[in-house]
């Protein structure tokens, strides 16, 4: 990529996520407008992939709503994210874990990461 | 006041307006460029300037007299600008001097060429079926009448040459400037390839 083009995206990119991870169970907070008011919402689930660079850079992230699958595919430099939970880190061995779409229940669950012992 | 630029195309991306609402956005390395002449309505009969981009190595004997006079080392690109600004030769025009966010901009540059292009890719006719018996696929169709009036209509649209000619994209948004690094970024898209040459100058749509 063109050096100039870089430059540019550099000067809009937020690089506050950078600690989200495939596998991850996240709560992301998400800013709202409704009307003239704006209020925060958080959508939680398990970031499935992460494609693109640079400002295109996105982030799915999948949950189960009410036995419906509900993905959301979130620019991870938009400045509509005000933060990025990580509720629990996830075990996995792919970067895509589109594999997760096919299953139901206990079979649709991400291992978890267990920290290092100290 | 009309005001004007040269610059190179340098890429394409996306960013977020105060929304959060993704724009496309097209990067331009510009200028900066040097007055290398100044016209005026009592010497030339019109009131203009003449600006050069980019440093050249070497030019013919004639040239550097006029580079020479306007106390410029040579330059690539010559370009005239009408304006009744006071501009002295030897000044240096940035980015920054010129632009500033929120502007409206018309842009000119030259195509990507395309070549020689059926009237389908060139002036979007329809196609025939492809199949089915037909032996109808992607002429051009009729090109007239009989006897009356006996030749082909001027102006009719046939293949030709597709690209590669001057095109202006009016009425783009100026979103970003700095004269530091001499970037320019438009909202939209801007005609021809990557590093091709580009006039940006102040809308028509504003200036009336």
């Amino acid at each position: 990529m063109n050096v100039l083009v870089k430059a540019v995206e550099q000067d809009h990119m937020i690089d506050a996520h950078d600690h989200v991870e495939i596998g991850d169970y996240v709560k992301v907070h998400l800013k709202i407008k409704e009307g003239t008011r704006e209020r925060v919402q958080i959508f939680e689930g398990t970031v499935i992939a992460r494609k693109g660079a640079g400002m295109n850079e996105t982030i799915t992230v999948r949950r189960l709503s009410y036995g419906v699958g509900v993905e959301r595919v979130l620019p991870v430099h938009s400045p509509k994210i005000v933060k990025i939970e990580i509720v629990r880190k996830g075990r996995v061995r792919r970067a895509k874990l589109f594999y997760l779409r096919d299953r139901v229940g206990k079979k649709a669950r991400v291992r978890e990461k267990l920290r290092p012992r100290q | 006041m009309s005001k004007f630029m040269l610059g190179r195309k340098a890429g394409m991306t996306q960013i977020f307006d105060e929304d959060g609402i993704v724009i496309p956005v097209t990067v331009l390395e510009c200028g900066p460029l040097y007055v290398v002449q100044k016209k005026t309505d009592e010497t030339d009969g019109y009131a203009a300037v003449k600006v050069g981009f980019e440093d050249k190595k070497r030019v013919n004997r004639p040239k550097q007299g006029e580079f020479d006079k306007a106390g410029v080392t040579p330059k690539c690109v010559l370009r005239e600008f009408h304006t009744d600004e006071a501009y002295e030769p030897g000044q240096e025009i940035k980015v920054s001097d010129m632009f500033e966010v929120g502007d409206q901009v018309d842009v000119s540059g030259v195509s990507k060429g395309k070549g020689y292009q059926g009237s389908i890719k060139r002036h979007g006719f329809s196609r025939g079926p492809m199949s089915h018996g037909s032996k109808y696929h992607r002429g051009p169709g009729s090109r007239g009448s009989s006897a009356t009036p006996g030749r082909v209509m001027k102006g009719k649209k046939l293949p030709g040459q597709m690209g590669f000619e001057r095109v202006t994209v009016q009425n783009l948004r100026v979103v970003q400037v700095d004269g530091e690094r001499n970037i320019l970024v438009i909202r939209g898209a801007v005609p021809g390839p990557k590093g091709g040459l580009l006039e940006i100058k102040t809308s028509t749509k504003v200036r009336g």
